[in-house]
């Protein structure tokens, strides 16, 4: 086990290299440069020329892409062009909040998921079943933004039942000892703020979480489908053991399998759905700030951010590799 | 019949979490009330982050909005116009040469750290602004300084070198500041309205090292005072600041004027036009500006106010004359004639947008009444291409794609307009559309390839160099024509010190660019804001001097 994670993390530093380099030209590749976006649309041509000097824009690439390989290397990701700060310390001040929505969503759409594709699969060919196919085809075909934009448009808009926007409500007054602000209620007591959290998350929070709903529910289903069928199932049904054993012991457990792999894979597409969810619901994480950095060419806030999510779903990968080994012992067979 | 139970308690917990939710929250969305039952929290939407919370470093509308409520000028603006007013100094002589301001302060103003705002203080900042080094001098921070001034004391670059107009300030007394110019500047009363020369606390700079801009050169990084520890003399003071959710700023109790009813200031960022649309919609948030011309109606209808500002703008279609046809006068007047500005106005424009006929807004000295103003025509226009010999003329328009400026929400819905007024008086029009930024921008203002193009402007304070200068104070690409005469009445209208005759050159100068026709001014667009119905006395501005002391919320 311990030689798998260390070659999966050796393997890491290629791959990031690889992306680093496509990252950078990329970046480049976008029409026109940071400065006019930086000083606005009657810039003279001698103060673009100052400030591409200033960030460096007016060097070759190949030095470009070394000095920031080399920044990289020390820790350092640059500045954002836009803000003036450093993009980890923009990084690190939004991640809490992406993390909360993914984990938010993750969690509703597991906990709706798995049931459902549970009961649809134990109830094969009836009403509910087909209801939650066509449930979940729907839930892959609708666009995020779309879902998010409908949402909030009935929930918020309309009905005014949740918030509109942002993480918690402009006139309250909370500290944030660790940036997780449902967490943060906990701990510092302030239980208000950290409902007033939850209830800025539920909207966001279902919106990303639909694309993974759909697809975990589908998986479980096929996966009950075939697991309650096979062999093994009915050697052991015969062998005497109880429904309610049979059902989480043997039906569950094995079923399993391809749905932890499954809500692994989903984790990177959340991170991908956040750019619109955030955006939507003007949610400071990381995904609008990604957003924003686009419309204003911030190149240094583009490649850092995509860089360290890379490695942030790289490490993901590897966290549901090893959980797929604890879940399944034949798995764990190394070469 | 257990399987059923799964999916119901599923059911029931969303149900339940929704349930709670909605009896949480109260129809008015996010307002605290106080002890009395009015409400003190005003809650205006910016749309992204300040640039920094020096105003002498930003040049930017969302850092200077802030800026206004925590700092003053010397110089502030006439309530609702874009006019100077006497704020930080009472009063000011010009010696007869231009040469000497001598400005008479306000008496017993202590910044917000409890410094005393006088004669030193005052100085202390203009010698701040001319001493700036290295990166400071970089046009995204000290942006307004060099547009004004025109330079600093010393620099490596060599335009920027020494050519400034400031040579140095004095305090004969603490109630009295003396600024010494090397040569007449009389934009200089109308510039210093503007937030980036706000008065700070000379104690707060040092203390917090506010010129201290560490990194490198290719990665400066702002220091402490400019993310944290803004001061100024204003009735609020700065309390916080989440990079990306919002700035809140609370009431100054030690103002030197009313503190007024607002006791907390909350700019939620939210990005996204839709999204501010939509908080104000669901009560989240008290305000916003720049509201989309579609969705003016809407929300009147909904109960919601709207406020417009006086349009400080200009929206015009451009000739470039590198294009041989455009070069020839009688085309550029068959173009000016063809176009039915007011039906433009009313077709795509937002409610209450003026024709326009100058250059500069009506409320800019050097408007100029008597200018010729082509009214719609479009038998002349027919005339005047045929005398021209183009009958059969074909012309590129450029016009940008998905984007809203204040003086052009619609550029699209315009360009229709316009194309078909065109078109029927026998002008072919080949539309060339690109992207606003970088696109647009670049090929107008730094290539030759383009026809006729819309473009325009938005004033940052009241002068009118700042508009015609801007345009026409000597050759470019977007207008692609050299006429050295117009150049020169401008740069000379600049720096005449008598106002008066100032004025009247400005007005020559304006009489003299719509005879010679480089481009067909069309509007002033209004902006407006959008409020709950229980806002009162915002104090709109054309040049968005808009303090907050003087709301009201409640009934």
């Amino acid at each position: 086990m311990t030689r798998l994670i260390l070659r999966r993390l050796a393997l890491l530093v290629p791959t990031l290299l690889g992306l680093s380099v496509l990252l950078f030209l990329w970046v480049r590749a976008l029409p026109g440069g940071p400065a006019t976006a930086l000083l606005g649309e009657r810039a003279t041509p001698e103060a673009v020329a100052r400030v591409n000097e200033l960030y460096g824009f007016d060097k070759p690439l190949v030095q470009q892409y070394l000095t920031w390989l080399g920044q990289l290397l020390q820790g350092n990701f640059g500045v954002s062009t836009r803000t003036g700060r450093p993009v980890l310390e923009e990084f690190v001040n939004r991640f809490p909040a992406t993390i909360e929505l993914t984990v938010v969503a993750l969690v509703i759409a597991i906990g709706v998921a798995i049931p459902l594709g549970y009961v649809a699969a134990r109830r094969q060919g009836r009403p509910l079943d087909h209801l939650t196919v066509l449930a979940s085809l729907v839930g892959v075909t609708i666009p995020v933004f779309f879902l998010a934009f409908l949402l909030k448009w009935l929930f918020a808009v309309q009905l005014g039942w949740f918030p509109s926007s942002g993480r918690q409500d402009p006139t309250m007054v909370a500290t944030h000892p660790t940036g997780f602000y449902v967490l943060d209620g906990i701990l510092t007591r302030e239980w208000d703020a950290s409902w007033d959290a939850l209830l800025h998350l539920v909207l966001p929070a279902v919106a990303l979480g639909s694309i993974p709903l759909a697809i975990i529910a589908r998986i479980t289903r096929s996966s009950v489908i075939e697991v309650q069928d096979a062999d093994y199932v009915r050697t052991a049904r015969a062998k005497g053991l109880g429904p309610s054993r049979l059902r989480r012991r043997v039906i569950l457990r094995n079923a399993m399998l391809p749905v932890a792999t499954t809500i692994g894979l989903q984790v990177g597409l959340l991170l991908s759905g956040a750019v619109l969810t955030e955006t939507v619901f003007a949610f400071p994480g990381i995904g609008s700030f990604l957003s924003n950095a686009v419309f204003n060419l911030d190149y240094a806030v583009l490649q850092g951010f995509i860089l360290i999510i890379a490695v942030v779903y790289a490490l993901v990968n590897l966290v549901v590799d090893v959980s797929y080994g604890l879940i399944d012992p034949r798995t764990r067979a190394t070469r | 019949m257990k399987s059923w139970k799964l999916v119901a308690v599923s059911a029931a917990g969303a149900l339940a979490l929704t349930a709670c939710a909605a009896s949480d929250r109260d129809s008015d969305g996010g307002a605290t009330d106080d002890a009395s039952g009015g409400r003190d929290t005003f809650i205006f939407a910016a749309s992204s982050d300040p640039a920094g919370l020096d105003p002498a470093f930003a040049n930017d509308g969302e850092s200077f909005r802030i800026a206004r409520q925590i700092f003053e000028g010397l110089v502030g603006t006439e309530p609702g116009t874009a006019d100077p007013a006497p704020l930080l100094a009472e009063s000011w002589d010009v010696s007869e040469d231009g040469l000497e301001y001598t400005f008479h302060l306000k008496e017993d103003v202590k910044f917000q750290d409890g410094t005393d705002f006088d004669g030193e203080a005052v100085c202390f900042n203009f010698d701040r602004w001319n001493n700036f080094t290295g990166v400071l001098q970089s046009e995204s921070l000290s942006y307004y300084w060099q547009k004004v001034n025109g330079g600093f004391a010393t620099s490596d670059v060599e335009t920027l070198n020494g050519t400034g107009k400031y040579e140095s300030c004095e305090a004969p007394d603490a109630a009295t500041a003396v600024v010494t110019l090397k040569s007449p500047l009389p934009e200089l009363i109308s510039a210093l309205s503007l937030p980036s020369f706000s008065m700070q606390s000379p104690t707060a700079l040092q203390e917090y090292e506010a010129d201290n801009v560490t990194g490198s050169t290719d990665a400066p990084v702002l220091p402490e005072y400019a993310n944290a520890h803004p001061t100024g003399t204003g009735p609020y003071v700065f309390e916080s600041w989440s990079p990306g959710e919002e700035v809140v700023l609370v009431a100054n109790e030690d103002y030197w004027g009313d503190t007024g009813q607002i006791k907390r200031i909350v700019f939620p960022i939210i990005s996204d036009a839709t999204a501010r649309r939509q908080a104000l919609q669901a009560g989240d948030i008290d305000g916003y500006d720049l509201v989309g011309p579609a969705d003016v109606q809407a929300l009147q209808d909904e109960g919601f106010q709207i406020v417009n500002r006086e349009p400080f703008n200009i929206l015009y279609l451009a000739m470039n004359q590198a294009n041989p046809d455009l070069a020839d006068l009688k085309v550029r007047q068959a173009i000016a004639y063809a176009i039915n500005k007011e039906a433009l106005v009313a077709q795509t424009l937002p409610e209450g947008t003026e024709v326009a006929t100058n250059f500069v807004p009506p409320s800019v000295s050097g408007w100029n009444a008597d200018v010729e103003t082509y009214d719609y025509d479009p038998e002349k226009a027919k005339s005047l291409l045929a005398e021209a010999g183009k009958t059969n003329l074909t012309i590129d328009f450029n016009y940008p794609t998905n984007v809203s400026r204040p003086y052009m929400p619609t550029p699209e819905q315009v360009f229709t307009a316009i194309k078909a007024d065109l078109e029927a008086v026998g002008i072919t029009v080949n539309a060339v559309p690109d992207p606003w930024n970088p696109e647009y921008l670049d090929k107008m203002q730094g290539t030759t390839e383009h026809g006729i193009h819309l473009l325009g402007w938005t004033g940052d304070y009241n002068d009118t160099y700042n508009f015609i200068g801007v345009f026409f104070g000597g050759p470019s690409n977007e207008w692609g024509f050299d006429n050295p005469e117009i150049f020169q009445a401008i740069n000379d209208a600049r720096y005449v010190a008598d106002l008066d005759e100032q004025k009247a050159a400005y007005e020559a100068a304006n009489a003299q660019l719509l005879e010679f026709l480089p481009g067909v001014p069309l509007a002033h667009p209004v902006p407006s804001l959008a409020f709950k119905a229980d806002v009162h006395d915002y104090p709109a501005s054309p040049v968005q001097d808009e303090v907050y002391n003087v709301i009201t919320l409640g009934d």
